[in-house]
């Protein structure tokens, strides 16, 4: 526990008033470990952890398996015309639909191809022989990554054999192309043209986890003092100006926070190299304001629920449900009109919003005005909460 | 009580163990309960302006995927468009569209998406797609002139195929994710709240209390079975409510036999109490443990296998994973309630849900002897400490 006789002490009575505020704080935040551990380790692994889980961009040869309950040449042929394209590894075949479900439920496949019974003498009779490729869905990306691969392989195998009868009437290989697709469809994702699922997730996710430890040592730096009966000695400190003793608080532990930032944005625009249109400095900003924004709410989190246990509580709620809200994963058009307006309220979304316009497109700030006005706002927010805080500081005592 | 070394009602302790996994899962659910995007905006841009063209785009607004909000006359407008966020995609359909196809030649649809969202460029793509194949398809048969319906039928597709979205038909986002979630959910407060107990205990030099039961013989596997038990007591019926009604609330499937899921999260649970109290020795105050435990959701959800596929893990998450119930838990639970596995074919998950039963309930013990002596010490020092300032002021 951190006494304030002690502080003073070490802090000495020397230099302006404001800075020996700012020396307290500091010596707060420098002499316990949790406040490293938040500000500094537990985002920093997080930036590391996801960008290195999913380094390889886009899942690539996921493991699917083949039922040929036909097992003639023929379907033994479509099989290897399909294994040939790679896309997926169809390395394993299963007696039936039955084991090949048993697979996918523990886990050992993604998806598989079932020929059926019958389909060469189908072929043979001038039928439409139909070939079924299932794909769990219960793990969406790598089921549709699955379904796109086994869809595009089943096009190309239907395809194959009118190919081989086009290419042995003499057409070239443009002119066969031609008259087995006539329209293809020459898709551009913008900003992000090799679809890697670490730029898409990534850039939201870490800058989740350190918007959730903003928040949360903002609570925890305003509640400590109450706990630790310390408030007093900081607003005398302060010469019983809330103001200014809040802003010592912000400022050490912002700068702490956007140092972490700024290696977060380092690391991900300038040593991953991840799409960044619109400037490494201009990130470096959104990222400062977003932590500004995110200590604004945690003060009026505190302000609202001045008891250190549920503005924690209330903190981490509010954190973790960023990640969802924010629209990262799941769009926030396709979520109920309440959610819609809720997500406003989220600086999370705002940074989403902002890094999408910024990085992602490179489109000037000002493009996106709306989201860059609800972060200065939230910014703006510890000004309204100031007296309240003020009384809050003076005459609270600490509820365990 | 016996054992009621913090008899106390604790609200802090109640939010996490009833409130939070009573409503969260309603949250999140209520989040996802769309499942789908329907109707991206779409800017279209015909340079073509024919009938085929027209009829292309007719095609591509009928689709449940996309909607095409605009029509532009250049892709400059259409750029334009996309950088205030009226659109979130352009269908470019190229200027000799109709004469190409005439002509058998091979055309290109320009299509762009906006890649704020995997889920945006997937409907663009599905949408486009679908129309492409279909009349791909009409062309050929075109082409091919004439012939019984039958022949016209093999050209058009010389092999059909059909496409099963097993275990989640309209690969739905709350159906993937949600189970997920309801499992981690149980591990998290389950760790939130033990941790904030043990906090309140440390703070208040509570564990020297527990020091006569640890005494007797078996003490210490009576202390900690005995604080594991009343977790369990808490954590059974929740976890009844969490597995069992909010998927029913949220009509995700639910095809587990209930005996089989019962035997199943059971050792999940028995894993979560012991690594809960496992944990909750690092808490020094009440409250640390909420920041010490609550961001390692969103890792934990990533390493479960849920999202990114365990094919595509590096080894050294992987192995990491091993550390925490949630992962076994996530994963026997999804394959059985989503994909009705029987208990028989998630045995190695539940078999590992074993293994992380002993060897936290063997940690879980080590924590308490030493939170005891470490407690029991402090007292010791408090009160000689005490009897000395006494002694100093009768001299």
């Amino acid at each position: 526990m951190l006494s304030d006789k002690h502080t003073l002490r070490s802090a000495g009575q020397h230099g302006s008033p404001f800075a020996r505020l700012l020396l307290r704080e500091w010596q707060r935040v420098a002499r316990q470990p949790l406040y490293w551990f938040a500000m500094v380790l537990a985002p920093l692994f997080c930036c590391l952890y996801f960008t290195t889980l999913m380094q390889q961009g886009l899942p690539e040869s996921l493991p699917a398996g083949v039922v040929d309950e036909d097992g003639t040449s023929t379907s033994r042929n479509l099989v290897r015309n399909l294994d040939a394209f790679q896309m997926v590894s169809l390395e394993r075949s299963y007696a039936n639909v039955g084991e090949a479900r048993r697979a996918m439920q523990r886990g050992e496949i993604y998806g598989f191809y079932l020929i059926p019974r019958g389909t060469a003498s189908e072929a043979q009779r001038q039928r439409v022989p139909t070939l079924s490729f299932y794909t769990n869905y219960s793990y969406l990306v790598a089921g549709s990554l699955l379904y796109r691969d086994m869809r595009t392989m089943s096009e190309l195998a239907s395809g194959a054999a009118a190919r081989s009868v086009l290419y042995a009437r003499g057409a070239t290989e443009r002119q066969a192309m031609a008259y087995l697709q006539p329209v293809v469809i020459d898709m551009h994702p913008v900003g992000n043209p090799w679809l890697n699922y670490n730029v898409y997730l990534s850039n939201i996710l870490i800058p989740g986890v350190l918007g959730l430890f903003v928040f949360m040592m903002t609570v925890y730096g305003l509640g400590t003092e109450l706990k630790h009966r310390t408030a007093g000695a900081m607003m005398r400190r302060a010469g019983g100006s809330m103001g200014r003793a809040l802003t010592a608080k912000l400022l050490v532990q912002g700068a702490v926070f956007v140092l972490t930032g700024t290696l977060i944005v380092l690391w991900l625009y300038g040593w991953l190299r991840f799409p960044c249109y619109g400037g490494l400095w201009r990130m470096a900003c959104v990222m400062l304001l977003f932590i500004v924004a995110c200590q604004g709410f945690g003060v009026l989190l505190f302000t609202l629920m001045p008891t250190l246990r549920l503005s924690l509580s209330g903190a981490s709620l509010w954190g973790v449900i960023s990640f969802s809200i924010s629209g990262m994963s799941f769009p926030v058009m396709a979520m109920h009109p309440v959610l819609q307006g809720l997500a406003w309220l989220f600086p999370l979304r705002h940074y989403y919003m902002l890094y999408v316009n910024t990085a992602l497109d490179g489109y000037p700030l000002l493009n996106a005005a709306p989201y860059l006005m609800a972060l200065l706002a939230f910014t703006l927010l510890p000004a309204l909460c100031l007296p309240r805080l003020r009384h809050i500081m003076l005459h609270t005592a600490y509820v365990p | 009580m016996k054992y009621g070394f913090l008899q106390k009602f604790d609200v802090g302790v109640f939010i996490f163990f009833i409130l939070v996994p009573l409503l969260y899962p309603l949250l999140y659910a209520f989040i996802y309960t769309n499942e789908v995007v329907r109707e991206v905006p779409v800017a279209v841009v015909d340079l073509s302006g024919t009938a085929c063209s027209r009829d292309y785009l007719r095609r591509l607004d009928a689709t449940p995927d996309v909607r095409i909000a605009t029509h532009c006359t250049d892709m400059a407008e259409a750029r334009r468009l996309v950088q205030a966020r009226e659109v979130l995609g352009v269908v470019c359909v190229p200027h000799g569209f109709a004469s190409g196809i005439a002509r058998g030649e091979q055309v290109a649809v320009s299509a762009y998406a906006d890649m704020s969202g995997m889920l945006y460029f997937k409907s663009i793509l599905a949408a486009n797609t679908n129309v492409s194949l279909a009349m791909n398809a009409e062309i050929k048969v075109q082409r091919a002139g004439g012939g019984t319906k039958e022949q016209q039928e093999v050209v058009r597709h010389p092999l059909t195929y059909d496409e099963v979205a097993l275990f989640n038909p309209h690969a739905g986002f709350a159906v993937f994710l949600i189970p997920a979630v309801l499992v981690l959910v149980l591990q998290q407060t389950l760790v939130l709240g033990a941790g904030m107990e043990a906090g309140t205990m440390r703070e208040e030099n509570l564990h020297r209390r527990m020091q006569p039961v640890q005494r007797r013989r078996g003490g210490l596997w009576r202390l900690v079975a005995h604080q594991a038990g009343r977790y369990l007591l808490v954590y059974v019926p929740m976890s009844v409510y969490v597995l069992a009604v909010v998927p029913h609330l949220f009509r995700l499937p639910q095809l587990a036999d209930p005996w089989q899921l019962g035997l199943f999260v059971f050792p999940f649970l028995l894993a979560c109490a012991f690594f809960a109290i496992t944990v909750s020795g690092l808490v020094r105050h009440r409250e640390t443990g909420i920041v010490l435990v609550v961001f390692s959701s969103a890792p934990l959800l990533f390493v479960s296998g849920i999202s990114w596929p365990g094919s595509a893990m590096p080894p050294v998450w992987e192995a990491l994973s091993y550390l925490f119930p949630s992962t076994f838990g996530i994963r026997g639970f999804v394959a059985m309630n989503n994909m009705g596995a029987p208990l028989h074919d998630v045995m190695h998950a539940w078999l590992m849900l074993w293994v992380q039963t002993v060897i936290y309930a063997l940690c879980a013990m080590a924590v308490t002897a030493w939170s005891v002596a470490r407690s029991r010490r402090q007292a010791i020092k408090e009160r000689t400490e005490a009897r000395r300032r006494r002694l100093a002021l009768m001299q």
